[in-house]
């Protein structure tokens, strides 16, 4: 891998002060926070700010808070975010997709801010600069076409963060803060389906916090499918959090995929749970739903039509395992960790 | 001086065989070793090559002006300094340090520029430019067949095949005639790489004189320094070559690399050091690794299950350049008949030339696809039969002290008692084809070479020699080639040594894998080590045993015979009071002898082959590998969990158990990586729309190997037999046990959940494509479907050692005549 491009740095120690020097210094910033997805994109290129503002050094990112929920601020580290009981507690399935995430040593400097916002990734983009001139560029960087498919006029990478699905699928919303102001978004509004504008984030603007609603009455899981029990980013997410009743009966459901689109996918496959109770039946039909809208591209690991084929069975173990079944031996074979 | 000299066995020991921390391990863990990374020198300068773009082109110019006027920059060389061509084998010297006229993979080095520092040299890279003419590319060995042109090489057998070999041992047609059953099967392994922890890095010093010095990550220093020399037309006495430990090297460090003879001949220009690290993705395009292999078996049996005859035939993809894939072709064919008795047996291989990184040795040289197939196919028989895949492996397995079909001498075997302790450890009998579905077990077993019988260049001199001194301090200083790349080369020697002179291994100084001041061992290729240093430093050892126990015995007044050297000391044997300790013995030796030196060199005995082709595949002795792998495969989405694994290795006796044991863990690790996952494999875009032809991932995040989390609890058995070939009995194991880990877990899949995957890597997509073909009734199998017309010449045909054969070819004529008679 080649070496980092020279570039300016700032270490502010608060959120106003970042925010003014991101204002300041306008798009040729950038953010940092744990730098595992910006570093290793520099030295190839992907991106040349020319200043980089680093959050590190930001206390007040570092919270966890209670309110009618959870707050979460986003600079704490996956670590950090893992280690916490209460989010362990309450919200389970952001447990388990930040305890998937990479490796421990990358999850000891990766934050929960930085895994929302990171990049979309491809086979065809994620190389270094020799090799994305041996295939004339693509779309995202430095070419035109996306060698994904080469007739899309849109840019094809895949999102490819874990705590996005487990976040969005438990309804949280995420605070976006600049000189100019404050904004609250549904974290589900916060991404768009196109692997170059994934994310509806200004560049002025800083991610400083994740709220999570109460969770009374409510259970959450993550499943990722990937290659490897470490290092790599997920090929399918499924993230999955059901309201029920005292009696099991479904009264709210919500269903997220990772890794099968441009963003973070919030489906509808929850919906036809909804006053039903967790039958095989309904779990298949869920799980199909969520098959349907998943469109895995040939730009990751693995086989993309085997890719999609094994939604429905990912939906099913998380839904499994929300049910009440025992799905540890199931979790150990595909996640090799127990969770 | 070639055969090792005849000393009486030893019955005990002191070190061989005890469990000791090796002798370079603290230094390796605390971070002390000197990696040819570490190297830092007195204006040292850094070099960073300019790679192709194109898999397939001819330069029609270099314009590096801009580049050679860049601030920081000292020279910039380019294809015009380096007129002559190389190669490590001296029948394919098809390689320039810097492509002198044509590219012949993403990756090929185009031009170099050396700077005072990396980054400087990186961006003037930038600035030169380069003209190239697009040329058509073959992109896999089919194509190579069936595209003759553009020509990738202008030498090779005909269009783009590289080579092309056959040689039949006995009539197998009319073997397979006779066979009760013939089964035909087609397999294909993918090419893998090395993927040694370590980048290749190199640092080249002129001394002032004119003369040089490199130190690298290399396996083989010596034919690096023959090599070298060559490639710099420089006089080899001017050259030393240093062999830098090596973090990881499993065949991909046993080139000359174009990056070692830029930087030598940078230095020289310059008149300073200079220095290069390769990145990773240049690691990845150095390749040399595993070959991809298309494999056609038609195998002959009787119905007891005893093998009749066999006929392989094997397709290489060999990449952009010869490397040693000459050898890796015989390798596809070579060690087939050493596992199991076969009685007759005919092998057609062909290499072709593609557009990619070349492939050359990794780990099993050649051997694990061919042993991937046949295993497998036993599988399939041992099903058709009704046997019990173990036992109708013990009812053929080799014997001991044998010839095989192809005239190779086969030692000690102790592959019956390895498959009686995997299948007896993992309770084969009650579980294999009982346990409930989705989860199963499987067997394979293999062999492998303790050393090739031949170096690569023809010659009669040792393969290995060790030099010895010691002097008054006690201190004894071991000098020998041999080259230290993770596997415990430096402890094995240190073993030795110690062993004979009854001292501590850590009190042993080593100075090895330096051809500037030791002798010439071959290098830490073909797991030849163990056994051929092990000799040449015995043998020294018990010369330099010899004097101190002379003069030691004068002093005692004591006959020679009476006296044991032990734990530092050398003692009358019956009464261990009455003695000195090993530094006073070595004054009284140093007193009666002067200065203190010994010799112990190493030849392999004459192979019995006398054929064309019959210097590939004999070595001293065999080592023999039994693994039973266990498997849980997912019947909805084909999803494979390897949790447990079984291996027993032939070792005929391990010199250092703890360094033993690491490397048949290390073999399960790197096998069941490449079963499951690794794969060297390339992309092509849409041809309409570009040329490209590139490495699909030359990243550790995107070439999948396992993580430790994907480790299985693995359960190792050593199984001593010793060998009276090799030294104090030590067989290899550095990559035998890695050789049956691919075809178990096929066969364990096959148990699980029924399905043949007749091709490596076995991934859950190709698992659940043939479990949906077992559901709609159709064959489930996944794997190669037909096998190309290849021209494969008439073959060598050679008489077996059972049916009158001498060991040389028998010519078509006399055959006639003989059949005739």
């Amino acid at each position: 891998m080649m070496r980092l491009p020279w570039f300016g740095f700032h270490a502010p120690r608060t959120v106003a002060e970042a925010a003014k020097i991101l204002a300041g210094e306008g798009p040729q910033a950038m953010l940092i926070a744990g730098g595992t997805d910006l570093v290793p994109n520099m030295k190839r290129r992907h991106q040349s700010p020319q200043t980089l503002v680093s959050l590190r050094r930001v206390d007040e990112l570092k919270k966890i808070t209670n309110g009618s929920g959870l707050k979460l601020g986003a600079g704490l580290s996956l670590t950090e975010v893992i280690h916490s009981d209460k989010v362990r507690a309450g919200y389970t399935g952001l447990y388990q997709a930040a305890a998937q995430v990479a490796t421990v040593h990358l999850r000891n400097m990766g934050t929960l801010g930085g895994n929302l916002c990171l990049d979309t990734r491809c086979t065809y983009l994620n190389q270094n600069y020799e090799w994305r001139k041996a295939i004339d560029f693509c779309m995202k960087k430095d070419g035109d076409i996306c060698w994904v498919a080469t007739a899309s006029k849109r840019c094809l990478a895949v999102s490819s963060t874990d705590t996005a699905p487990a976040l969005i699928s438990l309804g949280a919303k995420v605070k976006l803060v600049s000189s100019q102001g404050e904004r609250e978004v549904l974290l589900a509004d916060l991404y768009a389906n196109d692997g170059i504008d994934y994310i509806v984030r200004r560049p002025d603007e800083i991610l400083t916090e994740v709220s999570l609603p109460d969770t009374a009455g409510w259970k959450s899981t993550y499943w990722k499918l990937r290659r490897r029990g470490a290092f790599d980013f997920p090929v399918l997410g499924v993230a999955a959090a059901i309201k029920f009743a005292p009696d099991g009966t479904v009264e709210a459901a919500r269903i997220a995929l990772g890794a099968v689109s441009s963003r973070p996918l919030a489906t509808k496959a929850g919906d036809s749970l909804i006053g039903k109770k967790l039958t095989d039946e309904a779990i298949a039909e869920a799980g199909g739903k969520a098959q349907n809208v998943a469109k895995p591209m040939d730009n990751t690991d693995l086989d993309i039509y085997w890719r999609k084929d094994v939604v429905s069975s990912f939906v099913g173990y998380a839904l499994r395992e929300l049910r009440g079944d025992d799905m540890r031996d199931t979790r150990m074979r595909i996640s090799r960790q127990a969770l | 001086m070639n055969a090792p000299e005849k000393v009486k066995p030893r019955t005990r020991f002191d070190t061989v065989g005890k469990p000791r921390r090796r002798v370079d391990g603290r230094a390796k863990v605390t971070g002390l070793t000197r990696f040819a990374d570490d190297l830092v020198l007195p204006r040292m300068v850094h070099c960073k090559l300019l790679r192709s773009p194109h898999p397939h082109a001819v330069i029609e110019a270099i314009d590096f002006s801009r580049a050679k006027d860049f601030p920081g920059v000292h020279l910039v060389l380019t294809g015009k300094d380096f007129p002559v061509s190389f190669g490590i084998l001296p029948v394919t010297q098809d390689e320039y340090p810097l492509a002198n006229e044509r590219v012949r993979y993403v990756g090929d080095p185009v031009a170099a520029v050396v700077a005072k520092d990396e980054q400087t040299a990186d961006a003037a890279l930038g600035l030169i430019e380069v003209k190239y003419r697009i040329l058509n590319t073959v992109s896999s060995a089919e194509e190579a067949l069936a595209n003759p042109e553009p020509r990738i090489h202008d030498y090779g057998e005909q269009g783009n095949i590289h080579r092309l070999q056959a040689f039949e041992f006995g009539d197998v047609d009319e073997a397979l005639a006779k066979s009760d059953h013939v089964f035909e099967d087609l397999f294909f392994f993918e090419g893998n790489t090395h993927l040694p922890l370590e980048q290749h890095a190199s640092v080249a010093a002129p001394d002032g004189e004119g003369k040089l010095t490199l130190w690298s990550s290399t396996q083989v220093p010596h034919y690096i320094h023959r090599a070298l020399s060559r490639a710099l037309r420089m006089p080899a006495q001017h050259i030393r070559v240093i062999a830098c430990p090596n973090g990881g090297g499993f065949g991909g460090k046993c080139d000359l690399h174009n990056h070692e003879i830029v930087v030598s001949r940078a230095s020289l220009i310059l008149g300073r050091p200079v220095k290069i690290c390769l990145t990773r993705e240049e690691v990845f395009y150095m390749h040399r690794g595993r070959h991809p292999v298309l494999m056609k078996m038609r195998t002959g049996v009787t119905n007891e299950g005893k093998l009749t005859g066999m006929h392989l035939q094997t397709l290489l993809d060999g990449g952009g350049y010869g490397s040693y894939g000459v050898a890796s072709t015989f390798y596809t064919g070579a060690l087939q008949t050493v596992t199991y008795e076969l009685p007759r047996y005919k092998f057609d291989a062909c290499r072709t030339f593609t557009n990619k990184p070349a492939c050359g040795p990794k780990r099993g040289h050649g051997t694990p696809q061919p042993r991937f197939g046949q295993e497998v196919q036993l599988d399939k028989i041992a099903e058709k039969l009704g046997l019990d895949p173990a036992e109708m492996r013990l009812n053929m397995v080799a014997k001991p002290d044998s010839l095989t079909a192809n005239w190779l001498k086969i030692g000690s075997i102790g592959l019956e008692e390895c498959i009686r302790q995997v299948v007896d450890h993992s309770d084969w009998k009650k579980k294999r084809a009982q346990l409930p579905p989705g989860r199963g077990l499987g067997l394979a077993c293999g062999s492998y070479l303790c050393g090739a019988g031949l170096p690569i260049y023809w010659n009669k001199m040792p393969q290995s020699g060790v030099q010895i001194l010691a002097d008054r301090s006690g201190q004894v200083t071991v000098f020998c080639g041999a080259t230290e790349i993770g596997q415990g080369s430096d402890d094995m020697l240190a073993a030795f040594v110690a062993e004979v002179l009854g001292i501590d291994a850590f009190d042993v100084r080593l100075v090895t894998g330096d051809t500037g001041l030791t002798p010439v061992d071959l290098g830490s290729y073909s797991s030849r080590v163990t056994v051929m240093m092990g000799h040449a430093a015995i043998q020294a050892a018990e010369r330099m045993r010899e004097m101190i126990v002379d003069a030691a015995s004068m002093e005692l007044e004591v006959s020679p015979e009476r006296l044991v050297m032990a734990q530092g000391r050398v003692f009358l044997s019956e009464d261990p009071s009455k003695g000195m300790t090993f530094a006073e013995a070595v004054v009284y030796a140093e007193t009666k002898y002067g200065t203190l030196g010994t010799v112990g060199s190493y030849a392999p005995p004459r192979a019995p082959g006398r054929f064309k082709g019959a210097g590939v595949g004999p070595s001293p002795a065999y080592s023999y590998t039994a693994v039973v792998v266990e498997a849980e495969v997912d019947q909805n989405t084909g999803w494979i969990h390897v949790p447990r694994i079984w291996v027993a290795h032939d070792i005929g006796r391990a010199v250092n158990p703890v360094l033993a044991r690491g490397q048949v863990e290390g073999s399960i690790y790197m096998g069941l990586g490449e079963a499951l996952m690794e794969e060297q494999v390339f992309r092509r875009l849409p041809p309409k729309m570009s040329h490209a032809l590139v490495h699909k991932f030359p990243s550790l995040l995107e070439y999948k190997s396992l993580t430790s989390l994907d480790m299985p609890e693995v359960f190792t058995y050593l199984v001593e037999d010793p060998d009276p070939n090799c030294p104090f009995g030590a067989k290899e194991v550095g990559q035998g046990p890695l050789l049956p880990v691919m075809p178990a877990v096929a066969n364990a899949v096959y148990d699980a959940v029924g399905v043949r995957i007749d091709e490596v890597p076995i991934t859950p997509d190709k698992v659940l494509r043939a479990l949906e073909r077992k559901a709609k009734g159709e064959t489930p199998r996944v794997g190669p479907d037909h096998f190309p017309k290849v021209p494969y010449p008439t073959p060598i045909y050679v008489t077996t050692p059972w049916e009158g054969g001498d060991g040389n070819e028998t010519k078509p004529a006399d055959r006639k005549q003989a059949v005739a008679s």
